[in-house]
């Protein structure tokens, strides 16, 4: 099954037409995924490596015969509209890849989409991988790194870094333990699907027996995850890192922040939170794939 | 810097109709006595600083004359807040205090809303109120572009037990602390205490708004040089550091100081990452083996060489370090060589004088370890370089060998420059210059600046290296600054080419700290 994405889903890239949206779409054709459409306003009727380039989201919609997820490579400040545009065409689900995106834009993209039932991962993501399925996004670079990476078994990864969402599948897969999806949630405070969605997205999926997290100081994804885990909504094993434990001298919190999480989003409540609730959080990172090892045995 | 002064956060307020103390800035003891004179002599002096409790560390005294507020101003002036020297104190008006509360716009994370949060205790800590008064502190998810309705703001001062005219005007100073939020792009707006006056005024006696570093390029009116939140004054070596990333939108270079004035022998590295999860989890493994790091830098998102070599050379003006440390995830989606020459050039420029070791995992890693260790071994000092099968504590733990085992070189020139060139040919790149001597060219067997360039855009001529697509392209991106056509041409061809990436102000600074 695996989650968010797989060989089946029909993806929309915004920006084709632009360095990033061409090179990304060559990866994410070149991994398998199926890339149907693109959209650059103003540039409908070309084509790009032989996918056919719509003026708006709603055409493309029509002309290929559905959309299941569009994946957005336009800079920064044109991605508010690039996203509420997708939102609006009824798209289940799109990915904001940029950087960057000024956080009252996503805002207001999280309104939309709320209203519209639909999902947005991101911004700031390298994206989703379902290992020999699909990807939105450019996890792995490169689809000869991404196969030779990522091995396909039952541990689904969920990061709010993205290079420590490779590295984690990476090192997974290494010492043999395979992998159902990658997901990137963002790096920025406000994402579209947060880890404990993303968590729970896992708990549903039929593939997944076990969830590995790199978790990371500040905000309150960690702690909502601990929070399910307590009321029984998640079952699954959660094996977790949470980085930056000696950062925190130089990261400063809003007071104000801190307070509506109650006080949460230091390393030290976050490990004790998890712990809490019954997941495995390492000390080192290099210690996880072990972690996980030892779960899928038990 | 994204955070704006208290001076100018209560211009916002009193630019939306929230009634704010009358004062006025001051920069030395007689400005602050001759603003005070103005304010009616009864003054309260403020320093301008973005530092939790001002009163407990004397940053905000009272006067009740105007020599008496010089003085005031004279002991703030000559203080320091967190280790940074106070520059600007603020002398208002004293207001007639009835009740003080707490207003905030902040975002919430979990609800992807804005949220105002009021509290019936307003003056101190706005956690620690809520941790002890619970009852006293409520909270409201607002619509992100409807902003807040007047009646919602009013039933929410009811709550925590404020009523009547005091609510009324609470609630309509709040209404416009939402639309100053909104207007402004904040990340948080806070005003505490918010006071309710004697005389049935609601008044700002503080107010702290922390603007979206995202969103500053669209509020030239703020006036914020600096968009980087970094929790103090921005350093100079932190402005130089902006002016590279400001304009530079080809992936990410962030940079902040973590300590000044370095000496030798503390341990102390500088520290080049690679995204915020990997460099995070490199500042954890260096602090397990006993080192503390100058600076934070990262630079990730698919950055051109050139960047990555600014960042180098910015990190390499940091003096007293005994050593050099890079690392990102392991295992990047970008292709790694290009940092590599970056740092090449850099290391080779300064010279290096520090071991180094740089982590390169990821894609192109064998060629990006070949090119930063092959290309730097006339240096004389240490440089190692691993990949994604080499855990970020291994790294660390080399470092730390190669910083006990490691006797300083004796003081080198810097390299920079092409030197005196025969028969230049010259273009420019998006953010520099590239210089070819085609008299050394001609002579060269190897001609690698061909072969190496990532964007393929030269062509032999005559035997010697030219563009073959326009000088304009080349200029607006087809030249992406790989620096293969510097880098590569040092180690195997014949240095005949050269990349000049000027670093506004780099220079200036080095030569004030006596660095070459």
């Amino acid at each position: 099954m695996a989650i968010l994405v797989d060989e089946r889903t029909r993806v929309l890239v915004q920006g084709i037409t632009g360095r990033e949206g061409r090179a990304r779409a060559r990866l994410m054709r070149e991994y398998g995924t199926k890339v149907v459409a693109g959209c650059t306003p103003g540039r409908g009727g070309e084509s790009v490596d032989g996918t056919p380039v719509y003026d708006t989201v709603l055409e493309a919609v029509e002309a290929s015969g559905g959309i299941d997820a569009s994946v957005i490579f336009v800079p920064a400040p044109l991605v508010k509209d690039a996203a509420l545009e997708s939102i609006a065409a009824g798209i289940a689900l799109t990915v904001l890849v940029g950087d960057r995106v000024p956080v009252w834009d996503v805002l207001e993209i999280a309104r939309a989409a709320e209203r519209a039932g639909v999902d947005f991962l991101g911004p700031n993501t390298l994206g989703v991988l379902s290992v020999g399925r699909g990807v939105l996004g450019m996890i792995g670079g490169r689809a000869e790194s991404a196969r030779s990476w990522f091995k396909p078994g039952g541990v689904g990864v969920a990061s709010r870094s993205g290079g420590m969402t490779s590295s984690t599948g990476y090192y997974l897969s290494r010492a043999g333990i395979g992998l159902s999806t990658l997901v990137h949630v963002g790096g920025d405070g406000i994402v579209g699907l947060p880890l404990p969605v993303v968590v729970r997205r896992f708990e549903a999926d039929s593939e997944t027996r076990c969830i590995a997290i790199f978790g990371e100081i500040g905000g309150s994804q960690e702690e909502r995850i601990a929070e399910m885990m307590a009321s029984g909504e998640v079952t699954k094993p959660v094996v977790a890192f949470i980085g930056g434990r000696a950062a925190t001298q130089g990261v400063r919190f809003s007071h104000a922040g801190a307070i509506v999480e109650g006080g949460r989003g230091t390393h030290a409540g976050k490990v004790a939170a998890l712990r809490e609730a019954g997941a495995t959080v390492v000390d080192a990172f290099d210690e996880l794939p072990g972690a996980v090892a030892k779960v899928l045995e038990g | 810097m994204a955070r704006l002064t208290e001076f100018q956060g209560k211009q916002l307020l009193r630019g939306a109709g929230v009634a704010v103390p009358r004062g006025e800035l001051a920069r030395s003891a007689a400005e602050a006595a001759a603003a005070a004179g103005r304010l009616g002599a009864c003054v309260v002096v403020k320093a301008q600083a973005w530092t939790t409790s001002r009163k407990a560390q004397g940053l905000v005294r009272f006067a009740d004359s105007a020599v008496g507020a010089g003085d005031a101003a004279a002991a703030i002036l000559a203080a320091r807040a967190d280790g940074f020297a106070v520059t600007e104190v603020l002398v208002e008006e004293r207001v007639a205090i009835a009740t003080e509360r707490y207003a905030g716009i902040i975002l919430d994370d979990r609800r992807r809303r804005p949220v105002l949060l009021v509290s019936a205790r307003g003056g101190s800590g706005i956690e620690e109120t809520a941790r002890e008064h619970p009852e006293s502190v409520a909270e409201l998810p607002l619509d992100a572009v409807e902003g807040l309705p007047r009646h919602a703001a009013r039933e929410l001062w009811r709550r925590v037990g404020v009523h009547g005219e005091e609510q009324r005007n609470l609630a309509e100073a709040c209404v416009r602390l939402a639309a100053v939020a909104r207007a402004v792009e904040a990340r948080a707006a806070e005003v505490n205490p918010l006071v309710f006056t004697g005389d049935g005024r609601a008044v700002a006696l503080d107010c702290r708004i922390t603007v979206d570093d995202a969103a500053v390029f669209r509020h030239p009116e703020l006036g914020i040089d600096v968009a980087r939140e970094l929790g103090h004054p921005p350093t100079l070596l932190e402005r130089i550091a902006w002016e590279v990333e400001k304009d530079d939108y080809r992936g990410t270079f962030y940079f902040l100081q973590m300590r000044d004035a370095v000496e030798r022998g503390q341990r102390v590295v500088a520290f080049h990452g690679a995204g915020g999860g990997g460099s995070m989890m490199g500042m954890d493994a260096l602090a397990r083996h006993g080192f503390a790091v100058a600076n934070f830098c990262d630079t990730s998102g698919n950055p051109p060489a050139s960047k990555v070599y600014r960042a180098a050379r910015i990190l390499l003006s940091q003096p007293g370090v005994d050593g050099y440390f890079g690392t990102g995830s392991g295992v990047a989606s970008q292709e790694q060589f290009h940092s590599a020459r970056g740092l090449v050039k850099a290391f080779l420029e300064e010279p290096l004088a520090v071991p180094a070791v740089v982590r390169l995992g990821g894609n192109g890693e064998e060629k990006a370890i070949e090119i930063l260790t092959g290309y730097t071994k006339a240096l004389g000092v240490p440089v190692e370089c691993y990949g994604k099968d080499t855990p970020v504590d291994a790294c660390a733990a080399r470092l730390a060998a190669l910083v006990a085992a490691f006797t300083p070189p004796p003081p080198r020139p810097p390299r920079r420059g092409p030197g005196p060139v025969e028969r230049p040919y010259t273009f420019s790149t998006p953010t520099g210059e590239i210089t070819y001597d085609h008299a050394v060219c001609a002579r060269c067997q190897s001609k690698a600046c061909v072969a190496a360039c990532v964007p393929q855009i030269l062509a032999l001529s005559d035997g010697v290296p030219v563009l073959k697509v326009t000088r304009e392209d080349a200029a607006r991106g087809r030249c992406t600054e790989c620096l293969a056509c510097e880098v590569d041409c040092a180690a195997l061809g014949s240095e005949g080419g050269h990349v000049a990436l000027e670093i506004a102000g780099l220079d200036e600074y080095r030569r004030a700290r006596g660095l070459g």
